[in-house]
């Protein structure tokens, strides 16, 4: 079947037609790469907008307070919502939640160390606060219980008050000044996500209900619940409402009294978009290749229907049906194999390209403006290794098909009639 | 040889059905050298694409070399034409991407032989025909006569035992039909049974037995007694032109 013979018979019959068969092949390289190139882009557009979602829990909540819209137990609407710390306590043992930190603000001080100063946001919370806002500890630690049980004088900064301040100086275990109040630096962090920026120190909750005066009081409420689906958390978080509603003593049905974020949702709602897409990018590709398949075909037709002549000859010095068919098969197959791995290529190496051109335009930007760059639409539109060889499978299949029935219209022709071909 | 029995073969185009063989009955010896003559039309050459195995009959009975001929799959009488039969054909049919070589191995290629072997074999039979030199040219830079002895090569090297040829020196000057008509003799001089279609007399007449086809029937059957004589009498009629 795979023999040198029919081999170098292909080969002659594609180097005679050579135009013919390179516009044949060209219908299906188009083809495939169209459906690469989507795909790369369809997959750039899903790992840009997911990258963003990486920067928070996936599954996070955020609670803030603010006024009721219906009066109820007899109070009026308008009423502003204040949590306190007895929500945190009460919210903290709902089942399913995993990480919880209430957060007060103490809002703009100056900060200063030796000569260097400047304005910054101070904001308290629970060590919990980390792994919901998912943020990297560069340098040190992060809050922890025994923090927050001695209410001690501790912070931690973000990197650009790092830079500002310290400089080549180790932060660590430094005295920084926070209005006139001295604090110990005990960890520095930094966000993966540049807009939410790090201008801000944060210290122990308990320290600010003294320091602060902040009481019992807290400005919001953030918390992650364990891995759970969309049904699960919108339970829990109608379970949250309800528990505020009480303390509160506001409707649960109101829905401006407080403000819940639930992020699950949000990330569900945009995953199955694209979902969507690359279903669409999947059909539009299968279309474009079905076109080059039928332009495939169509060729070895003609090249049949050419090839009549010859076929009867073939046939009446001995060739079986069999033969015949493997002949106009393997052009076909070869034909649609080799366009197809070309077109592949073209399309990943085009794909790869553009990678690269937006990876060194990312760099350019971070070398000269210091930012880490901004929201990222498109990140890494390449393609699945997987994906293009089931695209050359798909391929070879098709050729095949194409190929199919010309070869069998060839086979079963009666030699007599194709000798009588002039 | 070949026993033919009543065969009736009919072509259908669109609603009209064309009654092209009514009842032939023949029998071909082994080693003889027939002519099957007719005006076009009288079925001379369907009759021989029947006896061929190239087409089938609708009616009838035909029996090659002992082998009933009936319902044959296309691989099967692609098998036998293979192993029995050789083809020569008026528009000489090479294939024209192959070179002379290439071309007479065709047959031995479907009967499985290796590339080396068939390729050696085949150079032998173009000596035979005298065409060695040629053996590595495409047909379109051969002459008519050579591309018909390079068929013939062709239908030689599988060792037939009939060659059928349709219209032979049809496409072939009065010289070289002649140089043709010459090797096919001596083909058939080495026992392989020839079984030409002509609708030339001079042809015909060197043949050993002339079958005249008219309407579908066998006409007349001519035997023809001494080919020499024929030839000189040719020869003298074209040098005196």
């Amino acid at each position: 079947m795979f023999d040198i013979d029919k081999w170098q018979e292909i080969w002659s019959t594609i180097k005679k037609n050579k135009l013919r068969t390179f516009l044949t092949g060209f219908a299906v390289a188009w083809g495939i790469f169209m459906l690469m190139v989507l795909l790369g882009a369809g997959n750039g557009l899903n790992n840009g907008v997911s990258s963003n979602f990486e920067n928070n829990a996936r599954n996070a909540m955020w609670i803030w307070s603010r006024k009721t819209s219906m009066p109820y137990a007899g109070l009026q609407s308008g009423r502003r919502i204040r949590f306190t710390i007895d929500d945190y306590e009460s919210i903290k043992k709902i089942k399913k939640i995993d990480k919880i930190s209430a957060r007060y603000w103490i809002g703009t001080r100056t900060y200063s160390f030796r000569n260097e100063y400047g304005d910054y946001n101070t904001q308290s919370c629970h060590p919990d606060y980390k792994d919901i806002d998912k943020f990297d500890i560069t340098q040190g630690r992060f809050l922890n219980d025994i923090d927050l049980q001695y209410r001690r004088k501790v912070i931690v900064i973000g990197e650009d008050i790092r830079k500002a301040l310290f400089k080549h100086v180790d932060p660590i275990g430094q005295i920084l000044k926070v209005g006139n109040m001295p604090f110990k630096v005990i960890g520095v962090y930094n966000e993966k996500d540049p807009r939410e920026g790090t201008r801000q120190g944060l210290i122990p909750i308990t320290t600010a209900q003294i320091l602060y005066s902040a009481g019992n009081r807290i400005h919001s409420l953030t918390l992650t619940t364990v891995d759970v689906k969309k049904r699960e958390s919108e339970r829990i978080e109608k379970e949250i409402r309800n528990l505020l509603a009480k303390n509160h003593k506001f409707n649960p049905d109101d829905q401006r009294a407080i403000g819940i974020y639930n992020s699950l949702k949000d990330y569900i709602q945009t995953m199955s978009i694209f979902q969507a897409i690359k279903m669409f990018i999947w059909l539009i590709g299968i279309g474009t290749l079905v076109a080059g398949i039928v332009g495939v075909s169509n060729i070895m037709l003609i090249v049949v229907k050419e090839r009549t002549k010859e076929i009867g000859v073939r046939k009446a010095l001995g060739a079986s049906p069999g033969s015949i068919v493997s002949l106009v098969l393997l052009e076909s197959i070869l034909i649609t194999a080799i366009a197809g791995y070309i077109g592949m290529f073209l399309g990943i190496s085009v794909m790869e390209g553009v990678n690269f051109v937006m990876e060194q335009q990312t760099q350019a930007q971070v070398g000269a403006s210091g930012d880490q760059g901004e929201f990222r639409m498109f990140m890494n539109p390449t393609v699945d290794l997987r994906i293009a060889i089931s695209a050359m499978l798909l391929l070879v299949t098709a050729g095949a098909l194409a190929g199919y029935f010309p070869a069998k219209k060839a086979a079963s022709v009666k030699p007599i009639e194709a000798l009588r071909d002039e | 040889m070949i026993r033919l029995n009543n065969i009736h073969k009919s072509y259908v185009t669109g609603s009209n059905s064309l009654h092209v063989l009514k009842g032939i009955d023949l029998e071909i010896e082994e080693g003889e050298f027939v002519s099957i003559m007719g005006s076009s039309g009288s079925g001379k050459s369907t009759l021989l694409n029947i006896l061929g195995i190239l087409d089938t009959h609708d009616e009838g009975s035909y029996y090659l070399n002992g082998t009933l001929i009936q319902n044959m799959s296309e691989k099967k009488a692609a098998r036998l034409r293979n192993e029995l039969l050789g083809f020569v054909f008026q528009s000489f049919n090479l294939i024209s991407f192959k070179n002379a070589m290439e071309n007479v191995a065709l047959p031995l290629y479907y009967q499985g032989v290796s590339r080396k072997k068939r390729n050696q074999i085949a150079l032998e039979y173009l000596d035979k025909v005298g065409l060695r030199e040629w053996a590595e040219h495409l047909p379109n830079e051969m002459s008519g006569g050579q591309k018909q002895r390079v068929a013939i090569a062709r239908s030689l090297i599988s060792k037939p035992k009939i060659i059928f040829a349709d219209e032979p020196t049809g496409a072939l000057d009065t010289s070289t039909s002649y140089e043709v008509m010459d090797l096919l003799k001596s083909i058939n001089e080495e026992g392989i049974t020839m079984i030409l279609v002509t609708h030339e007399h001079d042809i015909a007449a060197m043949t050993h037995k002339i079958i005249r086809l008219k309407d579908g029937r066998i006409g007349k059957i001519i035997k023809n007694g001494d080919l020499q004589s024929f030839q000189e009498q040719y020869a003298k009629t074209t040098t005196t032109v």
